[in-house]
C-alpha cells in the first residue's frame, strides 16, 4: 500500500464523512436515551422500516448476548415501529422520511449516529433480520468477546450472512411476533460460497449461499456480496462504505488470515426467508430503494412467491456455533 | 503459616479483593502490588476496602510496563515486605490479580509442606527454549533493550538490528547463567532472600534492567544460582498463543480446570462468575489429590494456536483466504482426474466406481453443467451444477466440494472438450492425481458421422485445448500425480497402463486386469489421423501411428512437440 493509495483511501473516508454530516438534518431524535449508558458499554446500530414485526425478538436476542443500547433509524415506518422502539428502555431513535437509496442504503445516517454516539465502543451494526453467532456464544456473552478483541489487540470481526430458509414453501408458516424466526427457518447452504479479494478495500468478497444458487445461477456475478464486518471498536474516524461491507480505514477489513491461519470469525444467522418476505419482495422491487435500483428485489418478485421452496437434500439443519465451525463456515481461530 | 503471596493488581480490583481475601481467610498473608499507572482514587479505594486484613498489606507502587525491568522491580519490592513482614513465612507464591486458586489453599500448603525446600520455578537454558514469540532467546542477555517494544517497535527492532550489524554484545555478569521461564513462580524464602540480599544485587539488578522481558529470567536465573533444588515447572497453569498472550479461561472451562489438579490458573476472565464462583468455595467436595497434569489443557490450546497458525488445510473461508503460496494444501483431501480414458471405453465411469469406490462423477466441468455423479443437480454442501457458478470460481468449485466430501474419495472425468481454466490448480495440488491419454477424442470423433470440414474444426478446437493441458502438465512446480500417455503409447498394452493407475489408487490387485471395460473400436485411428494431416490439422497429440495401423515402436513424438 503505497503512499498515494493511502491518501486516495483518505480522501474516500472524508468523502464518506461528509456525506454523513451533510445527512445529519435529515435525522430527527424521537427518543435520545445515549447518555444512558456508560463508557464500557456494547451498542447495537440499526435502519428499520416496518419491522414491527421482527423487533421483539431481535431485541431479546442481542440483549441476551450482552448489548447494552440500541440506536435505531426509523425510516418511515407506518406499522407502529417508531413508537415500539421509542417505548424501550434502551433505545434511541432518530426518525427520517428521506430517502434510504440516497443515504447509500442507511449508511450515511448510521455512520452519522455512530461517530456521535459510538466512540471507543464496540458497536454492532446489524439488519434486524440478522442475528449474530459467533464461536462459545453458548456459554460466553458477546462481553467476553468484545474483552478478548481488545486484549489481542483485534478492531473488528467479521460475521458473513447465513442465509437461513424453510423446508418447503416459504409462505408455508406464517411467523408471529417474538418467535425465533430459525425455528421456521432453520436451513442453510453449508459448501458452496465463492471468496475474492476486493484490491479496493482489502475486504474479502464473498458471494453464494442459497441466494446465489437459486436466484443467481445463471449470472453469478451479481449475487449479493455476504461478507460483513458487524462488530468494530468504534472510533469517530472510521466509516462504513458499503452497507456493512466494507470499512475505512482498510485495516478494519483485514478480518480473515492470508498467510493460512484462520481467524476468530462468525455469521449472522439472516432470517430473511420467512413468510413476512414473500409480499415485502414485491413492495421492495417497487419502491426501488434498494441496492442496484432493488434488482436483487425484483429478482425475488419474479422468481419468488409463497410457494417458493429453496430447501434442496443437501441442506444443512442449523444446531449451533460448533456444527458451523466443523463446516468450515465460522472458525474459533485462536480463541479457545 | 508458612505460605505468602504476592500479588500483582493492575486491573479488575474486585476480583483481585475476592483472591487475596481468600488466601487471607486461609491464613496465608498476601502483599498487593498495585500498578503506579492506576489513579490514586482508585488505589485508594482498594486500600479501604482491604483495611479490615491485617493479612492483607500494601507494598510501595512502581509504574509497571509489559516487557520491563519495572515488573521485577514490583515483584522485588513486594516479596521483601512480605519476608520482612512476615518471618514465617516459609514459600512464596507469585500470583497475579487474575489468577484463581483451582484447589483449596490448604492443598497447595500440604503440598509444599511435603517440597519444604523447593523451589518452583521454570528456569530452561536458552538453547531448550522453543516457546518465545520474537524470536529473540539467547539475545535478551546479550543485547540492550531501551526502548519500548508496545510503543517505540521501530526503534525497538532498528536497535536491535544495528547491534546484530555491529556485533555489539553486554557481558554477562559472573554467576548468572541465562535461564528463561515462565514468569509465575513459588520460590523458598532461602533463595528469594539469596537474591534480594546478594551482596552484588546492584550490579546484577542493573545487568537485568535492560534484558528484554527480565519478568521471564530474571528470577529464573538466579534462582539457579542459589537454590539447591529447583523443580523447573511453574505451579500456575498459564497458557499462551501464537502472539504471546494469555490464553483466558471462562465459564465454560471449568471441567477442564478441574481435571488439571493445577493449584493456581491464570488468566481468568475477570466476569467468568461460575469460576469464581466454583473455585473459591472450599466447601464444594474434595477433590482428588493428584500431581498436577495441565495436558488436556495444554491439548486444547495448543490446537487453538495451531488453528490460528496453520488453519485447515483446503479450506478457504471468511476466516482463512491464504495468499498463493501460503494455501498449506491447495485441497483438503486426495482426488483422482481422468482425462480421454472415457472416450476410448464405454461406460468408463460405472467402470471406475466399481473399481474405486467413493464417488465417481462424470465430466464435472462440462460446458453445459457439472455432471455430478447419478446425474444430480445438487451435491454436497448444496453445490449447484450451473455452469455459470461454476467457471465464475472455477478453483473454489472444486475445493468446496472436496471440502464437502471429506472423507470420501472424489474422482472425475476431464477432457479437452470441458472448461480448462481449472487445470494449473489441478496440476499443482500435491492432492490431485491426473491419468491423460491424449487424443483419445479421435475415437469418438473417427467413427462420427458428420461432415468433414466440422470434424476437422472439432478435432483443431479440441487438440487445441489439449496441447495447453499437456503444456501445463509439464510446466514447473507441478505436484500432481501424472500418468500420461498418448493414445498410440496407451494402446500398446492398455491392461497393463491401467493396471499401474489402479494399483496406484487403490493398492495392489490382480496381477492383470482382467474385467476391463469394453473398448471402442480403434482400428479407423491411423487413417483417420492420415486424412485430418492432409485435410491441414496435424494430428499431434495422439503418438505415432504407422500407416498398417499398428503401433509404431517409435518414440512418442507427439510428446515433443507438445513439450
Amino acid at each position: 500500500m503505497g503512499l498515494i493509495s493511502s491518501y486516495r483511501m483518505r480522501l474516500r473516508r472524508r468523502y464518506w464523512r461528509a456525506r454523513a454530516f451533510r445527512r445529519r438534518r435529515q435525522l430527527r431524535v424521537v427518543r435520545d436515551r445515549t447518555r444512558s449508558f456508560g463508557p464500557g458499554a456494547i451498542l447495537a446500530a440499526s435502519t428499520v422500516r416496518n419491522e414491527r414485526a421482527r423487533l421483539p425478538y431481535f431485541l431479546d436476542y442481542y440483549r441476551a448476548q450482552g448489548v447494552d443500547h440500541f440506536l435505531f433509524v426509523d425510516n418511515g415506518s407506518d406499522d407502529g415501529t417508531c413508537d415500539y422502539l421509542a417505548a424501550q428502555p434502551d433505545v434511541s431513535v432518530w426518525r427520517t422520511r428521506a430517502s434510504y437509496a440516497d443515504a447509500a442504503y442507511g449508511v450515511d445516517w448510521l455512520n452519522w449516529l455512530l461517530r456521535q454516539h459510538a466512540h471507543r465502543h464496540w458497536c454492532l451494526t446489524v439488519d434486524v433480520d440478522e442475528f449474530l453467532v459467533y464461536p462459545f456464544c453458548d456459554t460466553r456473552p458477546l462481553r467476553a468477546l468484545t474483552d478478548w478483541l481488545d486484549a489481542s489487540s483485534v478492531r473488528s470481526f467479521g460475521a458473513m450472512i447465513l442465509d437461513m430458509y424453510p423446508k418447503g414453501p416459504i409462505g408455508g408458516r406464517s411467523y408471529h411476533e417474538g418467535q425465533n424466526p430459525f425455528e421456521i427457518a432453520s436451513w442453510f447452504d453449508s459448501g458452496n460460497y465463492m471468496f475474492e479479494r476486493n484490491p479496493m478495500y482489502g475486504n474479502l468478497w464473498i458471494q453464494g449461499g442459497v441466494r446465489a444458487r437459486t436466484f443467481f445461477a445463471d449470472r453469478p456475478r451479481k449475487a449479493p456480496a455476504l461478507n460483513k464486518v458487524p462488530l468494530v471498536r468504534w472510533h469517530r474516524d472510521f466509516v462504513y462504505v458499503s452497507s456493512t461491507h466494507a470499512l475505512l480505514p482498510r485495516g478494519l477489513n483485514l478480518t480473515y488470515d492470508a498467510g493460512g491461519g484462520e481467524k476468530t470469525t462468525g455469521v449472522l444467522l439472516h432470517a430473511k426467508f420467512l413468510s413476512l418476505f414473500v409480499d415485502r419482495a414485491a413492495e421492495e422491487a417497487e419502491r426501488s430503494e434498494h441496492y442496484r435500483g432493488a434488482g436483487e428485489y425484483r429478482t425475488y418478485a419474479g422468481g419468488l412467491d409463497g410457494q417458493t421452496d429453496l430447501w434442496c437434500k443437501w441442506s444443512e439443519r442449523y444446531i449451533n456455533w460448533r456444527q458451523l465451525e466443523i463446516l468450515g463456515l465460522i472458525s474459533k481461530g485462536n480463541w479457545a | 503459616m508458612t505460605l505468602g503471596f504476592v500479588l500483582l493488581v493492575h486491573t479488575a480490583f474486585d476480583r483481585a479483593e475476592q483472591v487475596a481475601r481468600y488466601f487471607a481467610a486461609n491464613g496465608c498473608p498476601v502483599v498487593v502490588h498495585v500498578d503506579g499507572k492506576v489513579r490514586p482514587r482508585l488505589f485508594q479505594q482498594f486500600r479501604d476496602r482491604l483495611a479490615d486484613e491485617p493479612l492483607i498489606r500494601f507494598s510501595r507502587r512502581t509504574r509497571v510496563e509489559w516487557g520491563t525491568w519495572s515488573i521485577v522491580r514490583a515483584t522485588q519490592m513486594a516479596s521483601a515486605r512480605l519476608l520482612k513482614d512476615f518471618p514465617d513465612v516459609r514459600h512464596v507464591f507469585l500470583a497475579s490479580g487474575s489468577c484463581l486458586p483451582l484447589r483449596p489453599v490448604a492443598e497447595l500448603r500440604d503440598y509444599l509442606d511435603a517440597h519444604p525446600e523447593t523451589d518452583f520455578i521454570e528456569s530452561v537454558t536458552t538453547d531448550h527454549v522453543t516457546w518465545t514469540v520474537d524470536g529473540l532467546e539467547e539475545e535478551r542477555f546479550t543485547l540492550r533493550f531501551p526502548f519500548s517494544w508496545r510503543r517505540h517497535r521501530r526503534l525497538f527492532d532498528a536497535y536491535v538490528a544495528v547491534q546484530r550489524r555491529l556485533g555489539l554484545k553486554r557481558r554477562i555478569p559472573p554467576g548468572v547463567s541465562p535461564h528463561l521461564g515462565s514468569q509465575w513462580w513459588c520460590l523458598t524464602r532461602r533463595t528469594l532472600d539469596s537474591i534480594l540480599t546478594a551482596p552484588d544485587r546492584a550490579a546484577i539488578d542493573s545487568y537485568f534492567s535492560k534484558v528484554w522481558i527480565p519478568d521471564e529470567s530474571y528470577f529464573q536465573s538466579l534462582t539457579r544460582r542459589y537454590s539447591t533444588q529447583v523443580e523447573s515447572r511453574p505451579l500456575t497453569l498459564s497458557k499462551f498463543d501464537v502472539h504471546g498472550k494469555p490464553h483466558i479461561f471462562y465459564d465454560d472451562h471449568q471441567p477442564l480446570l478441574e481435571r488439571s489438579d493445577c493449584f493456581v490458573a491464570r488468566k481468568i476472565w475477570p466476569r467468568a462468575e461460575g469460576l469464581y464462583a466454583t473455585f473459591l468455595d472450599d466447601n464444594r467436595t474434595a477433590t482428588r489429590r493428584a500431581e498436577p497434569n495441565p495436558g488436556k489443557i495444554d491439548r486444547v490450546f495448543s490446537k487453538a494456536n495451531e488453528r490460528r497458525g496453520q488453519g485447515r488445510p483446503g479450506l478457504y473461508s471468511q476466516a482463512r483466504f491464504p495468499a498463493p503460496g501460503f494455501e498449506n494444501g491447495l485441497t483438503c483431501a486426495r482426488y483422482n482426474v481422468f482425462s480421454g480414458l472415457d472416450q476410448l471405453f464405454e461406460d468408463f465411469g460405472s467402470w471406475l466406481s466399481g473399481r474405486l469406490g467413493g464417488r465417481v462423477h462424470g465430466h464435472l466441468y462440462a460446458p453445459d453443467r457439472a455432471e455430478f455423479a447419478g446425474g444430480e443437480t445438487v451435491m454436497n454442501g448444496c453445490l449447484s451444477d450451473s455452469a455459470a457458478l461454476r467457471d465464475y470460481r472455477p478453483t473454489q468449485f472444486l475445493s468446496n466440494l472436496l471440502w464437502s466430501t471429506r472423507g470420501e474419495r472424489q474422482t472425475f472425468l476431464f477432457g479437452p472438450g470441458d472448461a480448462q481454466d481449472v487445470v494449473p490448480f489441478i496440476a499443482r495440488d500435491p492432492n490431485a492425481t491426473i491419468v491423460a491419454v491424449s487424443g483419445a477424442w479421435a475415437v469418438p470423433l473417427s467413427a462420427s458421422n458428420a461432415d468433414f470440414d466440422t470434424v476437422k474444426a472439432e478435432a483443431a478446437r479440441l487438440q487445441r485445448a489439449e496441447l495447453v493441458f499437456l503444456r501445463t502438465l509439464r510446466t514447473p512446480g507441478v505436484a500432481a500425480r501424472v500418468h500420461q500417455w498418448t493414445l498410440a503409447d496407451f494402446l500398446a498394452d492398455p491392461p497393463e497402463r491401467l493396471r499401474a493407475v489402479m494399483d496406484e489408487m487403490s493398492g495392489p490387485g490382480p496381477r492383470r486386469l482382467t474385467d476391463l471395460p469394453a473398448m471402442r473400436d480403434t482400428r479407423g485411428i491411423p487413417d483417420f489421423l492420415f486424412r485430418l494431416r492432409n485435410g491441414g490439422v496435424k494430428p499431434l497429440v495422439m503418438g505415432n501411428f504407422d500407416s498398417n495401423g499398428t503401433i509404431a515402436d517409435r518414440g512418442p513424438a507427439a510428446q515433443r512437440h507438445a513439450g
